[in-house]
């Protein structure tokens, strides 16, 4: 095989993988591939892709205020994305309302992560980081804290499970059944929100996508029954992310670009199989991220 | 005029228990906006009530208000002898356009289990016996086949048995069925129709219908919940088949013709203008 030089296969991968930082990525990785795994089949049947995607831009002045007042970034995170997700959950029930308000509180988070990375001076790499995930630089308190949120986001989705299944797929029913829809509703998007907090930092605000929405997706392709799209999708998005640091190790190039292509292989590939004889109604990525293509980000 | 065979049942009034819905003295608004006022009326149980009206009459708004999901701005609401309840276990609703809403992410026998066990929270298995009354209400419906099948699958009339099944899995005792003709062919309507009779004889159950066009609803009719001038009324179906008070009701002339199998109503012969109602453009129909 050639290979450009700059991307020539480490020889010492194998001792790479043994290294502490990587030991801190495998674990920090596979807690947010089971969270985001676990989230993903919601956020597809309630068409909340573009709010999983503006939670992450959200976060991003979190994230660059963090470095401004020189406080963790991941509280950065987290506080503005669980207060952007509060936001978005009180704001309408009505998909069209909600991406509207969704589409203005992401412009708003945008511009101030932007003012917030220029009077923090934040480096380039600092920002790259944010936008682009970094999990080798994962610390042990990141890790404290993943497993805490982790722990929360699978205890309370066990606990809601079934109303929230019966409020995304069949609201007006689950309403008149007595289901609180509106604050099942809510409470999803503070775990949606604790979820992004923690995959922004895996694969960045930019490749999100990849573990909250594809394993969800391709596992909805294969199968439509719950347990089963459950245990598909959080294999899909932990075989992703450990496959992804694999070859971060053989190859030096960052882990994101890995994690993001394995997941979206997959999905390809399932597409293809799966392709025929199914008419797609539910609509998971309709908007196609338009907004980032003509900037060029900061790389 | 014949009244349908429907009427020549007993109804659940004979047999001494409340009545399906009273309204007494009620105004529904919505934004402070007075959607229709002055509701008094019985419909007794064991009734099947075609509930018609122009659109925004507040049709929809009634079913909201019977499920307890709107309060009334004034009078009282009795349904099946308490007050509206959300969460009634005895009520099954199938939603307007309910299943073009429904997704490809779940299957037929998922989507009718969660109307048993979806308002509950905690972890818990669906038991050996609740997944029988799920076969036993997909069964009833014709749909047994279609359990495994995920609802985008199917074809409009199959949703629809779906949704029906959906709503009687937990012996309701009055069906709520927001248009669930629109969008079937005569075939698929006929057999929804003939399904809704069998359901009512079978299980004496109360069934309210919203429909813009009563003709293929007739055959099981007993009652009419009409919306006029902002006011609902209530009558046998017999005395609502008129031709000045549906030409009133819809706003445009309507003809009611007799036939063998019972009464049709059709529009008049003058032009269309404005959004008819969907019989404009089927003025004959072979029963």
């Amino acid at each position: 095989m050639t290979r450009p030089a700059a991307i020539a296969v480490q020889p010492d991968w194998l001792e790479i993988l043994q290294a502490p930082f990587m030991r801190n990525a495998f674990l920090g990785g596979s807690l947010v591939a089971l969270a985001a795994g676990l989230l993903g089949f919601f956020v597809v049947t309630r068409q909340n892709a573009f709010a999983a995607h503006a939670l992450a831009h959200i976060g991003f002045p979190g994230a660059t205020g963090a470095l401004l007042l020189g406080l963790p970034v991941t509280l950065g995170l987290a506080v503005f994305c669980v207060g952007g997700g509060l936001l978005i959950g009180l704001s309408g029930a009505r998909v069209a309302d909600r991406e509207i308000t969704t589409g203005t509180v992401l412009a708003a988070a945008t511009g101030l992560g932007v003012l917030f990375a220029s009077l923090a001076g934040a480096t380039a790499g600092a920002t790259t980081s944010v936008l682009f995930g970094n999990l080798l630089a994962i610390s042990s308190g990141q890790l404290r804290l993943f497993a805490v949120f982790t722990a929360l986001v699978v205890l309370v989705l066990a606990w809601i499970a079934r109303p929230l299944a019966f409020a995304s797929v069949d609201p007006a029913v689950a309403e008149a059944r007595g289901v609180p829809v509106r604050a099942l509703g809510v409470g999803f998007v503070v775990l949606l929100a604790l979820t992004i907090t923690m995959a922004v930092q895996v694969v960045g605000t930019l490749l999100l996508f990849a573990l909250v929405v594809t394993p969800a997706a391709t596992a909805l392709r294969l199968t439509a029954r719950p347990g089963r799209v459950a245990a598909i999708a959080v294999t899909l998005a932990l075989a992703s992310v450990w496959l992804g640091l694999v070859l971060s190790a053989v190859l030096p190039l960052p882990p994101s670009a890995f994690v993001v292509g394995i997941a979206v292989l997959a999905w390809a590939v399932v597409l293809l199989v799966t392709g025929r004889g199914r008419r797609r109604r539910w609509r998971a990525t309709p908007f196609v991220d338009a907004h980032h293509v003509p900037r060029a980000t900061a790389t | 005029m014949t009244a349908p065979a429907a009427d020549s049942l007993t109804t659940g009034a004979a047999a001494g228990r409340p009545p399906a819905l009273v309204l007494d003295g009620v105004a529904v608004a919505r934004a402070g906006h007075t959607v229709w006022s002055q509701g008094d009326l019985t419909v007794p149980s064991g009734s099947v009530v075609g509930v018609i009206g122009p659109n925004g009459a507040g049709k929809t708004t009634l079913f909201q208000v019977v499920l307890g999901l709107l309060p009334v701005a004034a009078g009282r609401v009795e349904v099946l002898g308490a007050p509206p309840r959300r969460g009634d276990r005895r009520i099954g609703y199938v939603p307007q356009n309910y299943t073009a809403a429904l997704g490809d992410a779940v299957r037929c026998r998922d989507l009718v289990g969660l109307a048993l066990t979806g308002a509950r929270f905690g972890l818990r298995r669906m038991t050996r016996e609740q997944h029988a009354r799920v076969d036993a209400a997909l069964r009833r419906v014709g749909a047994a086949e279609l359990g495994d099948r995920r609802m985008s699958e199917l074809s409009g009339g199959q949703q629809q048995r779906v949704a029906i099944a959906q709503a009687i899995v937990d012996d309701a005792e009055l069906l709520l069925l927001d248009e669930p003709l629109a969008n079937l062919d005569l075939r698929n309507q006929h057999e929804v129709v003939a399904l809704l009779g069998e359901l009512r004889r079978e299980r004496d159950v109360t069934i309210m219908v919203v429909a813009h066009d009563l003709n293929p609803l007739l055959p099981v009719l007993t009652d009419a919940l009409y919306l006029l001038d902002g006011h609902p009324h209530h009558d046998p179906i017999g005395e609502v088949v008129q031709e000045d008070l549906l030409t009133h009701l819809y706003g445009t002339p309507v003809r009611v013709v007799r036939t063998a199998q019972g009464d049709l109503f059709t529009r008049g012969a003058l032009p269309a203008r404005g959004t008819p109602s969907p019989t404009a453009d089927r003025p004959e129909r072979a029963s």
